[in-house]
């Protein structure tokens, strides 16, 4: 019942996302990964690199990977209308019948006392990143790399899609040791 | 239905979408843009009316403001074109390119960029954390945010309890307690 999945798992992350697509994120992490382990964590690393690095809303570029991903082309049917249609549809019922719901008191309240829990959310996929990162790199080279994309992007506010798109780039260009090299390096470190 | 407006319709949501980085609401001025500036299909107070109800809501807000303001200019088919338009042209983009990494995904050059871009990608979401926890320090002060941040923290990580329901809990004790 992979559609039936699809539709409740981005269904809950677009009701509960407040603050726009990218506050949709952890919620999707916890569908795709979590829950339904439709992806493990590394490949929804990479997924959200690619999404960070192209254009246009982030949460429903994460439905339709996903969607293509587990279900070919009606899977990114059915996760799309499950991350757009209702709230769209909300939004119109809204806007067309009463005209002041987003000033009344609670919907406002509503909304100020979701703000903090979605900051919990991202902090810690922050930590769980940074965290596997360490594990990768050592404490060093991934403190190194933080700090330095961290400058980068938010003390000289270079956007990161073109961090991103240059680390891409330099990867697929810059040449991998040869298996054979390590090979040679193995059995260096086994003598 | 006309449809020089469909194709208006289309091109207004279709520029934010390709120029917008950063998700949904990095493009709202982009959309703003065109729909207030270049087409005049609403002015200021309308536009950050729409916003406003938008930013109330939850879900996409890119796609709300497409749907919506689609269906003011040209009815239902104008809320389908929106739609697509703010949705298709980069989801085509993130299907082929992730489909490739996917294919390669076992070999070392995507393995070593896997591990180069995770600190990118933690730096990112920090800032992303800071922001909101900014935002809700200038809309609501420091006591209850940091009440609010310390006990969905406790339930989501430690006792391990689906954000939906925390979500849920946190939008209820808004309505009461934080109505302003």
């Amino acid at each position: 019942m992979i559609f039936l999945q699809l539709f409740v798992g981005f269904l809950r992350a677009g009701l509960l996302g407040y603050g726009g697509g990218p506050s949709a994120i952890p919620l999707v992490q916890k569908e795709a990964v979590e829950k339904y382990k439709w992806m493990t964590d590394d490949e929804f690393g990479d997924m959200l690199a690619i999404a960070n690095a192209l254009p246009g809303p982030i949460a429903t570029k994460m439905a339709g990977y996903i969607g293509y991903r587990k279900a070919g082309w009606l899977g990114v049917l059915v996760a799309e209308i499950a991350t757009v249609i209702p709230t769209v549809l909300l939004m119109m019922i809204l806007l067309l019948t009463l005209s002041s719901f987003e000033n009344k008191p609670w919907v406002r309240g509503m909304t100020h006392a979701v703000v903090p829990v979605v900051g919990v959310m991202l902090a810690t996929m922050t930590w769980q990143f940074f965290s596997k990162s360490q594990k990768e790199l050592g404490w060093v080279k991934s403190m190194a790399f933080v700090a330095g994309s961290f400058l980068l992007i938010q003390v000289l506010n270079i956007h990161p899609a073109i961090v991103i798109t240059v680390t891409l780039v330099f990867v697929l260009v810059w040449p991998v040791r040869s298996e054979k090299s390590e090979i040679v390096e193995q059995g260096r470190k086994a003598q | 239905m006309n449809l020089i407006t469909l194709w208006h319709d289309f091109l207004a949501f279709f520029i934010p979408g390709i120029l917008g980085y950063g998700g949904g609401p990095s493009s709202i001025p982009l959309v703003e843009n065109e729909v207030v500036g270049h087409y005049h299909w609403m002015d200021v107070p309308e536009f950050s009316k729409v916003l406003a109800l938008g930013n109330a809501l939850p879900g996409p807000i890119a796609t709300k403001m497409a749907g919506y303001i689609g269906y003011v200019v040209a009815g239902v088919p104008g809320l389908v074109v929106g739609l697509i338009a703010s949705v298709v042209p980069s989801l085509i983009l993130m299907i082929v390119l992730g489909n490739l990494l996917y294919r390669y995904k076992d070999s070392p050059k995507i393995k070593r960029l896997t591990v180069l871009i995770r600190p990118i990608i933690a730096v990112l979401l920090g800032v992303m954390a800071y922001s909101f926890f900014k935002d809700a320090y200038e809309s609501a002060g420091w006591l209850q945010p940091l009440a609010i941040a310390v006990v969905s923290f406790v339930l989501l990580e430690k006792l391990k309890i689906h954000p939906a329901f925390v979500v849920v809990a946190a939008l209820g004790y808004g309505a009461i307690f934080m109505a302003s």
